[in-house]
């Protein structure tokens, strides 16, 4: 069977014809695989959903326990029509995995969502999985994306805490992964006071500590009056009237895309904070050499860059240009 | 060279003018001499160092990366020292000092500058590349004027802004005698030729709080709308300087040719043709120039009109009494017809004057100034001595069309208005404000934009055309650069109308009918 009769991209996803399954698929669909719990990639309304037990767990928490009409944790190889199918830790949030695509007859493609090679306090680390065709996604697929050591960047959150003590610094960062990554990033730098969180970040933060990763003393951000100065909230908050509650406070934004000045500017971020929970242009090169497969797909993000670097490589890609996929939220 | 990227960066991402000067203030504190010294010349553009091309570091760049690769880093980056900041391969982070860059890019060689400015970046991290290399291409952007850097430095210790400004002039980098100064040491010696001076400004005042003052012991001048000027001579070495200490000479050469006297003279930049004094906008195309072409010296002749005398053939007049200064200055021959004497205005009583600002001879008067016969010379703003009556503002009703979040105390608050004007029957956006309310009006905006929006971009919303504001503003400028061809000068918004229909707000003509 030939590759691209194993999984393509249709409009409602990449779909494998012989295991008759979606793999992060957009619309509602009778099968669904799915990598993690990112809004964008996890979608309610499924006939049946597969996918890590802690990405089920995050679903039924974000979407309530009815998500799907039924759902299976994936825990070793699974049957799955003509195929096996196996999840394997991504790195990118809790929960995340790649799934990895074994037909009865053809190559071995692995799916490897969002991932990261940074180490991560609140996810399994990213675990190579050899494959025919390595499918990838580009989010920060240009040579400029060199994401620093997040521990230089919270040495800059720190100095500006300093620098300004009595300023509330408001950082924002998506509630699931980016948020509690964050939190764990500060107390390993020696923030180990009351951090304040917004309310849309309560449930998944209970979560994670659920899970066994403590986050350390967290106070609401609800109130009129907030008792500590880092204050973390999701990147809509700040349209919102909930920011006028602080008196003249830093806002900060933690992200990939802060590597770029113009991008912090229009964000008018006052503090940007380059951490990301994406794979960065030398690990998403790094892990192509390493794993060698003989073909990659690239899913979403700045497709161009990667395919340019294969080029000169020798290493055969295409872009599967799938919609509806968020770069790293903004 | 760390700590200097580290301020850049923090410079340049922070909007709010007292916090950039704790950021600076503290780096000074902080960072040994002279790398502070380097630091506060390259940011209020006192280093001359050699300027490097895009086309070098173009150049430099394709050696290393492949052509199409940097093409679309450069095109989504979008600003070329950033995107070579951010390409440049290396593993090292040295904390370069500042000064071994500024030496390596004052001393450098044409021919060796390629190799030595490959050799630096690849000593540095991302962030000290992007600070050298703005070094280097001589872009700081960072919106700190060098009157701010003063200020900061004057909150370091016993000197304050004024004395600094006194001796600014006579300094180089990395200035170790001013830091010394401010660290307790003595006060340098003011070597230069025609120092910058201290100007003195004036308060606000209107009709009723002139109730309280005696009209015989002060005399009037009109306030005329061009730039507040200092015009020195001092033996044969001249300068121009804005009322900030600025040295804005090389936009004027013309004036700068007529400064045939000997002294340091107080007044009026103006465009003037023979006895006509032109609008704001003219001498507006004059600022900022580097290079004045013979075209623009012939249709926009800068000129003087002066106002006091500081110091006068040797003699430092500014500890006598005005009434003495003006009488020097009405017998001064300032050898050109680019330099006049503002006249004073002759008036009884408060009455009189307010008649005659009322209805000046001139659209460029932009009020009359007032000031006490006994006032002595001293810089800064004291209150009293002399005051300011200006004109009462234009003022129209617009229409609110955009708003945009503000930063800092208003973060959360939209407090950025875009505001139209009718155009036929299209609203035409004609200018902004941010300020002219107060915090309970603010709050009332903030809530009309949430509840009004249209549409959203980023931080700006487009809202529902539903509220006249009234919009009060100093003049109007044409401009090429605004959709509607005018620019405002000082829109704030001076009353919220929300009892007004918005089919009763003004018409673009209406505006344009004010232009001079």
């Amino acid at each position: 069977m030939r590759a691209d009769q194993i999984l393509h991209p249709t409009p409602a996803g990449l779909y494998c014809p012989p295991g008759d399954f979606y793999i992060d698929p957009i619309r509602p669909v009778p099968r669904a695989l799915i990598t993690h719990g990112h809004g964008d990639h996890a979608r309610s309304g499924h006939g049946a959903v597969m996918a890590t037990r802690q990405t089920l767990e995050i679903m039924a928490i974000r979407y309530g326990t009815d998500f799907a009409g039924q759902t299976q944790a994936a825990d070793g190889p699974l049957r799955v029509g003509d195929t096996t199918v196996s999840f394997h830790p991504a790195g990118h949030i809790l929960g995340s995995a790649q799934i990895a695509v074994q037909p009865d007859h053809g190559p071995r493609i692995v799916v490897s969502g969002d991932y990261c090679r940074h180490p991560n306090p609140v996810s399994a680390a990213y675990e190579p999985v050899a494959c025919d065709i390595f499918v990838t996604e580009a989010t920060f697929g240009l040579p400029v994306f060199k994401h620093p050591d997040p521990a230089g960047e919270m040495t800059r959150l720190i100095a500006s805490m300093a620098e300004f003590p009595e300023r509330p610094h408001l950082i924002g960062a998506y509630a699931l992964g980016k948020a509690q990554r964050l939190i764990m990033l500060a107390r390993q730098a020696g923030i180990d006071g009351p951090i304040a969180i917004h309310g849309a970040l309560q449930r998944l933060c209970d979560y994670h500590v659920e899970q066994g990763i403590d986050l350390g003393p967290l106070v609401p951000a609800t109130a009129k009056q907030v008792e500590a100065q880092l204050v973390i909230a999701p990147p809509s908050a700040f349209a919102s009237a909930w920011v006028q509650r602080f008196r003249d406070p830093v806002i900060g934004f933690a992200s990939g895309w802060m590597t770029v000045r113009a991008r912090a500017r229009q964000r008018g971020v006052e503090l940007p904070l380059v951490i990301s929970d994406h794979v960065d242009w030398p690990q998403v090169t790094r892990t192509i050499t390493e794993l060698a497969p003989s073909e990659v797909w690239i899913t979403h993000g700045a497709e161009d860059g990667l395919m340019r670097w294969c080029e000169l490589e020798g290493i055969p890609a295409r872009p599967l240009r799938l919609v509806g996929y968020e770069d790293e939220p903004e | 060279m760390r700590a200097f990227s580290t301020l850049l960066e923090r410079l340049a991402f922070t909007p709010a003018r007292n916090a950039k000067l704790r950021i600076l203030r503290h780096y000074l504190e902080q960072t040994p001499d002279p790398d502070r010294g380097f630091a506060l010349a390259a940011l209020t553009g006192g280093l001359k160092l050699r300027t490097v091309t895009p086309g070098l570091l173009r150049g430099l760049m394709v050696e290393r990366v492949d052509e199409q690769l940097f093409a679309l880093s450069y095109d989504f980056v979008g600003d070329l020292a950033e995107t070579i900041a951010l390409l440049w391969d290396t593993d090292r982070d040295e904390d370069v000092p500042l000064h071994q860059a500024v030496a390596l890019l004052s001393d450098t060689g044409k021919a060796g500058l390629p190799t030595a400015i490959a050799g630096m970046l690849d000593r540095l991290g991302a962030s000290q590349r992007l600070a050298f290399l703005k070094l280097a291409t001589g872009n700081m952007r960072i919106g700190l004027s060098a009157r701010m850097a003063r200020i900061a430095l004057a909150e370091m210790g016993d000197p304050d802004v004024a004395q600094i400004e006194e001796i600014w002039h006579g300094l180089t980098p990395p200035y170790q005698p001013l830091f010394d100064w401010i660290a307790g040491g003595p006060r340098p010696e003011q070597a230069a030729k025609a120092p910058f001076r201290p100007v003195m400004l004036s308060t606000p005042v209107d009709l009723d709080q002139l109730q309280a003052f005696r009209p015989e012991d002060y005399v009037a001048e009109w306030k005329w709308d061009g730039i507040r000027v200092q015009a020195i001579n001092d033996g044969g070495v001249r300068r121009l300087y804005s009322r900030t200490g600025e040295d804005i000479g090389t936009s004027f050469p013309d004036l700068i040719e007529a400064l045939n006297f000997d002294g340091t003279v107080d007044g009026e930049l103006l465009v003037r043709r023979g006895d006509d004094v032109a609008v704001f906008g003219d001498l507006q195309k004059r600022l900022g120039r580097k290079q004045v072409g013979r075209g623009m010296l012939d249709s926009h002749p800068a000129s003087l009109r002066v106002y006091d005398l500081m110091i006068w053939q040797g003699r430092d007049l500014r500890d006598l009494p005005l009434t003495q200064r003006r009488a020097v200055l009405d017998g001064a021959d300032f050898g050109s017809d680019r330099i006049d004497v503002s006249p004073l205005l002759p008036f009884a009583t408060w009455d009189d004057l307010a008649a005659l600002r009322a209805d000046p001879p001139a659209a460029v008067i932009e009020g009359v100034m007032i000031k006490r016969r006994d006032s002595v010379y001293v810089g800064g703003r004291p209150r009293g001595p002399w005051f300011k009556w200006k004109r009462d503002p234009h003022v129209v009703d617009a229409v609110l069309l955009y708003a945009q979040r503000g930063h800092g105390k208003r973060s959360g608050f939209y407090s950025d208005f875009t505001f139209g004007l009718w155009d036929a029957d299209q609203l035409v956006p004609v200018g902004k404000a941010y300020f002219g309310f107060t915090d309970e009006e603010l709050r009332e905006l903030d809530r009309f934009v949430r509840n009004n929006t249209i549409e959203r971009f980023g931080p700006v919303r487009s809202v529902a055309p539903k509220l006249v504001l009234e919009v009060a503003f100093e003049g109007l400028n044409a401009s090429g650069r605004h959709k509607a061809g005018v620019a405002m000068r000082f829109p704030r918004i001076s009353r919220i109308r929300w009892d007004k229909p918005v089919a009763e707000a003004d018409h673009l003509s209406t505006l344009k009918a004010m232009i001079a």
